[in-house]
């Protein structure tokens, strides 16, 4: 469902991508840990088609349209209500927003306010029903879990474990060890543009995960 | 088939722009006001005696059109960076091109309604004759517009992520609206004068002719301003 | 380095010769009919002019090309033609006035040509200002070449809005059809002169462009240096 092949991608003198390959199949979902400046964002980005990487290439079964993507930004227009930027962005894929999307996230009575007017908790569930406004097969996220409290992690993690369920492909970005392994099937450690390791979880929980992760990447 | 898809998504977003400057109405209301504010003042300060409603009446149209179109251009791309929009815009399965259309679409409809309302101002604070002119007087406004509009359209999309955006793009701008802006002046010029339309056919020429190379250009261009 | 040393040879070298493109001009060329001294601008500032706008087509080119190949050799290049032709552009609208005031009485017109000299100016300026106001240097490669397309190509049009103007400036005598209406001895010191120009144009753009070669290796070990 989605490929990766001998991706290189440099800015200026910073090798962002040094030679990382992968696939991801449907159903899996893939957790890539690093710290910082690791390129884990450069990364989604050529997943993405944001970015064309310098050498290599990236394919997603489906193009653009099939990818749906979650990041720090909420990437909604404040000015307007929930209802009219999921029309928006839907209208973009040539899609209708899906009936029943508000209601899953529980967004129905928030439906006609404005964006700016919502909470944060509110406006990161409007950005993953935004995400989700398509009907995406692919899952791409950006340190989805910044910023959310607990009640809104849960939620969010639900989501993801039924798209997965539903034979979907996920590709999940994070320093964070603990938020990203219950949800992986395959794990893989980035460090300086490498992916240091790559293996399904096999099982692991969160503080194995860690340790090979701090042994790794140290 | 690629070409109504362009439009149809370059529509979606221009009416999601109009929405939301709908919404506000504060970019639209303040050059209303500096529209009529230019009238007034202009009125006063000239001496009917030696300067004569003519002479003055161009200039004021097209200082007051430009003033608009350089306040829609800062605002058009400040939106989408604001809402760290852009990026969504990019992931969509969209033509680049859709962004730059939809964007210009939405400018060229806030400028237009500026001068909807200046046109009609002007002919009744100055006393000028505006009617017997008014479809070639359409024809020099719309061609004039859509040049400048065209290119500060692609300019803004640069200018945005510069420090200083707003000081910028009327930096960049000033060589490109020159030309487009002197043919529009004095076929305006000539045009509320009563003069024969032929006279005025040889600037209605160029402002085509530049209309077509530079939205061209932009449409070409436009997508080395976004993609990294 | 080398490359720097070899621009300030070619610069020195222009320059010399330019003072004697320019003695020959003073001493050796007959003194126009009815301008009298003055006149003998005509050797630094046509030249000059040509270059200006000879730049701009070459800033527009090669920011073409780099859109295409994304070589940074091209944005270099790019980039310092546009700090050249501002170079001359300069030399123009002071030479032009030098001359105007004892033959047009005043300083400045709106002169069709000098009009356009200053509206070239002005997009020279804005290009620069665009390069200095983008720090990600990709970014700024990009930027700039969109501009420097669009630049060169208001380029024909400015032409045309200015040309509209009424003009007291001398009708080409030299780049005219058929052939060129001046004696012998001024048209080999023209002639003389554009070759000394395009000689400068060289050596400038020759120390500029590995001046911004030398500051690119530089920012690049500086970044080193601190991961």
């Amino acid at each position: 469902m989605l490929l990766a092949e001998e991706l290189r991608h440099s800015f200026g003198a910073v090798r962002a991508l040094d030679d990382v390959s992968f696939s991801v199949q449907p159903g899996q979902t893939l957790a890539v840990f690093g710290p910082n400046g690791a390129g884990k964002t450069t990364l989604l980005k050529v997943l993405a088609g944001l970015i064309q990487p310098q050498h290599g290439r990236a394919q997603v079964d489906g193009g653009r349209r099939a990818i749906g993507w979650i990041g720090h930004q909420p990437q909604l227009y404040g000015q307007l209500t929930v209802r009219e930027n999921l029309r928006f962005w839907s209208s973009l894929y040539d899609a209708q927003p899906p009936g029943d999307l508000l209601t899953r996230l529980g967004l129905e009575e928030h439906a006609d306010r404005p964006v700016r007017a919502l909470s944060r908790g509110l406006v990161q569930r409007v950005a993953i029903a935004r995400a989700l406004v398509h009907d995406p097969t692919v899952l791409l996220l950006d340190e989805p879990f910044t910023g959310l409290d607990r009640i809104a992690a849960e939620a969010l993690s639900r989501l993801l474990a039924r798209h997965a369920a539903a034979g979907r492909a996920t590709v999940l970005v994070t320093h964070n060890v603990e938020e990203g392994t219950g949800l992986a099937t395959h794990v893989a450690f980035m460090r300086a543009g490498r992916f240091v390791h790559f293996a399904p979880r096999a099982g692991r929980g969160p503080e194995q995960v860690g340790e090979d992760y701090r042994n790794a990447i140290a | 088939m690629r070409s109504p898809n362009l439009l149809r998504h370059a529509w979606a977003v221009a009416s999601k722009d109009l929405l939301v400057e709908f919404r506000s109405r504060t970019a639209i209301l303040s050059v209303a006001v500096f529209v009529v504010l230019v009238l007034v003042v202009f009125n006063f300060g000239r001496d009917p005696t030696a300067v004569s409603n003519l002479d003055l009446a161009p200039s004021i149209l097209w200082v007051t059109f430009t003033f608009a179109a350089i306040l829609a251009l800062n605002r058009a791309f400040q939106l989408e960076l604001e809402n760290h929009a852009l990026e969504g815009l990019l992931l969509a399965p969209i033509d680049r091109s859709s962004i730059y259309l939809g964007k210009l679409i939405a400018n060229l409809v806030f400028v237009a309604t500026i001068e909807l309302i200046g046109v009609p101002l002007l002919a009744l604070f100055f006393n000028v004759l505006v009617l017997p002119y008014l479809a070639p007087l359409i024809a020099v406004i719309v061609l004039a517009t859509v040049g400048f509009v065209a290119v500060g359209t692609l300019f803004s999309a640069m200018t945005v992520r510069t420090r200083f955006a707003e000081l910028l793009l009327p930096v960049l701008l000033l060589p490109f609206m020159i030309p487009p802006l002197s043919w529009a002046v004095l076929a305006t010029g000539r045009l509320l004068a009563g003069r024969p339309l032929s006279e005025i056919a040889g600037w209605l020429n160029m402002l085509a002719v530049y209309d077509i190379v530079f939205v061209t250009l932009a449409v070409m261009l436009f997508p080395a301003t976004v993609n990294e | 380095m080398r490359m720097v040393q070899v621009g300030r040879w070619i610069t020195a070298i222009a320059l010399l010769l330019l003072v004697g493109v320019y003695l020959r001009a003073l001493a050796y060329t007959p003194v126009e009919q009815s301008q009298g001294l003055a006149q003998k601008i005509f050797y630094l500032h046509v030249p000059a002019a040509i270059w200006a706008e000879t730049a701009m087509i070459l800033v527009g080119l090669s920011s073409a090309f780099y859109l295409f190949t994304k070589d940074p050799r091209l944005d270099r290049f790019a980039a310092a033609s546009a700090e050249v032709g501002t170079i001359f552009c300069a030399i123009v609208l002071t030479t032009g006035p030098i001359w105007g005031k004892p033959i047009w009485g005043t300083w400045w017109t709106w002169d069709a040509r000098l009009t356009f000299t200053l509206f070239l100016f002005l997009l020279y300026v804005g290009y620069l200002l665009l390069r200095s106001a983008v720090a990600d240097p990709a970014m700024r490669a990009r930027y700039a070449a969109v501009l420097g397309i669009c630049a060169m190509c208001e380029v024909p049009f400015i032409h045309l809005s200015v040309y509209m103007f009424p003009t007291l400036h001398p009708m080409p005598i030299v780049l005219q059809p058929g052939r060129p209406k001046l004696p012998g001895s001024m048209l080999s010191t023209w002639l003389m002169s554009l070759g000394v120009f395009t000689l400068l144009y060289l050596g400038f753009m020759v120390q500029r462009y590995a001046l911004s070669y030398l500051r690119e290796e530089l920012e690049a070990a500086g970044e080193v240096g601190h991961a």
